[in-house]
């Protein structure tokens, strides 16, 4: 009964195709891993735009807005993501995202302000785990 | 840690129609609900009553989603806002859920005069009446003019949901056979209005006849009787849509000139109350009780005590445990 424990809620998680990106593999992989630990995700859909999924993100209040990128946009698509956050004082949400990018790049959207990078190769688990710790670090909300 | 807004401060903003309280409140009440959060619920339903709330129901694939989201545009057309709770079943394994309705819904965001929010049927015990009504009042409060629930038309739980509902539509679509004849079976009586979706479909028009010829039957004669249509849609031609939105109208149009709204505003508040009470107990069971109703069924297996009693003295010491703000 582990979602009637009114104490622990269910962590809420959006995940996003934003722009041109058709690669849908990984966030499947990742979407079904999720439902599995027991978290709800509110999956977009391909080719949405920024604003699109900021929007959505805030109506279902999610936990995390996780991105999922292999487009090689990434430098163009997580600083609007967080951009958009903060014009909607919605920066306290959580942003993740996964894909192919590569290491400098990581560093940099770290800088950011982008919490959490899961590239590649990223045994399921380590997913879960991180999106838990991510949310208890970070509170009740 | 971040800085926690009070649910009673989320609830003044709401009434202001704040899209982000609007979704956090909805999030709190969603995740159980404790006395803060009841209190600033109770305030809010002071101002509910006012959107026309529609449920639309029928089987997975049939259809929902899609026509929520041209039924959304034909309401935006026509001047009206609208809030729409979407709900997707949970695994039973592990109670968590892919949301997948926002797929289709996808053009209907960055319009401050539609708000969409997915939600989970959760575990079995969880209740998924109670969250989904709080979120329809939150909407209600929150100024939306028409509120739409998609669920599936399975397990009492959704029906009850759609039976919460002013107007309840029905999405049947073509050629799905025996399933439809089920669906039928059990939620013919609750439609107010039904879709038959997918009408660029050619065998569309069998399914169209079997069921205008099964309303036939099962209609009364006689003056100012609600007579329950038939509207084929089709997100494909782009068809029908607007003479659904035409159909939902004129049946609310009817409950307030025959007056049936009154008995219909009592089976709403029937249905929630009895939901919640039902919550409450089974809560209860689940975690104050659980220590004495483990005592209790020892009782109940070694034939000291019969089922009935042991339910009757659970319930009695319930009684002492149940907090008003529940
Ligand atoms: C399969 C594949 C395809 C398939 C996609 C099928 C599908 N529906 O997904 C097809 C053949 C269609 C395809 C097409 C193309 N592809 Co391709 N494709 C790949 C390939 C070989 C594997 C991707 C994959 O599915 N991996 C398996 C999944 C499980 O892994 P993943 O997506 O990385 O996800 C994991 C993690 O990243 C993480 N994760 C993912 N998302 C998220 C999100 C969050 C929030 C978190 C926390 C974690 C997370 O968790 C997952 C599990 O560990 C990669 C190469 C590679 N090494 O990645 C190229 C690759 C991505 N493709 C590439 C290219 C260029 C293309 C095309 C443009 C080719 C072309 N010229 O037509 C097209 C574009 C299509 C489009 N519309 O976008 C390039 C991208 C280059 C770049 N980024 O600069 C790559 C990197 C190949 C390469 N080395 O050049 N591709
Ligand atoms: N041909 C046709 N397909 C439709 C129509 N409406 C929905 N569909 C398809 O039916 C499937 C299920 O639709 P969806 O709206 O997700 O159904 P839901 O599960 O009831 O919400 C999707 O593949 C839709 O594209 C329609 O009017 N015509
Ligand atoms: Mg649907």
């Amino acid at each position: 009964m582990q979602n009637n424990d009114n104490s622990a809620a269910v962590i809420r998680v959006m995940l996003a195709k934003i722009g041109l990106d058709g690669h849908d593999r990984g966030i499947k992989v990742v979407a079904r891993a999720l439902r599995d630990a027991g978290m709800d995700v509110v999956y977009t859909g391909l080719h949405r735009t920024p604003e699109e999924v900021v929007d959505a993100a805030i109506q279902e209040d999610v936990d995390i807005l996780g991105i999922s990128l292999l487009s090689g946009a990434h430098m163009h698509i997580f600083p609007k993501v967080l951009e958009l956050l903060k014009a909607k004082e919605a920066e306290d949400m959580i942003v993740a995202g996964g894909g192919v990018i590569p290491d400098d790049d990581v560093k940099e959207l770290y800088q950011m302000g982008v919490d959490k990078i899961l590239l590649q190769d990223t045994p399921p688990q380590e997913i879960i785990d991180s999106f838990r710790q991510l949310v208890a670090e970070r509170g009740a909300r | 840690m971040i800085n926690r807004i009070p649910s009673m401060e989320l609830a003044e903003r709401v009434r202001e129609g704040h899209l982000r309280a609007i979704a956090r409140l909805i999030t709190r009440v969603e995740s159980g609900g404790d006395p803060e959060v009841r209190q600033a619920l109770a305030e809010l339903y002071k101002s509910t009553g006012r959107a026309h709330v529609v449920g639309i129901t029928g089987v997975p694939g049939a259809g929902k989603s899609t026509l929520v989201t041209q039924l959304v545009h034909e309401y935006r057309a026509s001047g009206r806002t609208v809030g729409v709770v979407a709900i997707d079943p949970s695994s039973p394994f592990s109670g968590g859920a892919i949301l997948g309705d926002r797929i289709r819904m996808g053009d209907l965001v960055s319009d401050p005069g539609v708000f969409i929010r997915s939600m989970a049927t959760r575990g079995t015990l969880g209740g998924l009446a109670r969250p989904a009504l709080d979120a329809v009042d939150l909407l209600d409060a929150g100024g939306f003019d028409v509120v739409l629930i998609e669920t599936v038309g399975v397990g009492q739980d959704e029906v009850d949901i759609v039976r919460a509902a002013h107007t309840t539509v029905v999405v049947n679509a073509p050629g799905l056979g025996d399933d439809v004849q089920a669906i039928k079976a059990g939620v013919l009586e609750i439609a107010d209005v039904h879709v038959v979706s997918k009408a660029d479909r050619p065998d569309s028009n069998k399914t169209i006849q079997e069921l205008k010829a099964m309303l036939m039957m099962s209609l009364e004669p006689g003056e100012g009787i609600w007579r329950v249509p038939v509207v084929p849609t089709s997100s494909e031609k782009h068809t029908g849509f607007g003479e659904l939105m035409a159909a939902i109208d004129r049946h609310s149009e009817h409950l307030e000139r025959s007056g049936e709204i009154t008995e219909r505003r009592r089976q709403i508040a029937l249905t929630r109350v009895v939901k919640v009470a039902e919550e409450i107990v089974r809560d209860n069971f689940a975690r104050d009780s659980r220590s004495q109703t483990e005592e209790l069924l020892k009782k109940v297996t070694q034939r000291e005590l019969d089922p009935h009693g042991a339910a009757v003295t659970l319930l009695k010491a319930m009684k002492e445990t149940i907090h008003e703000s529940h």
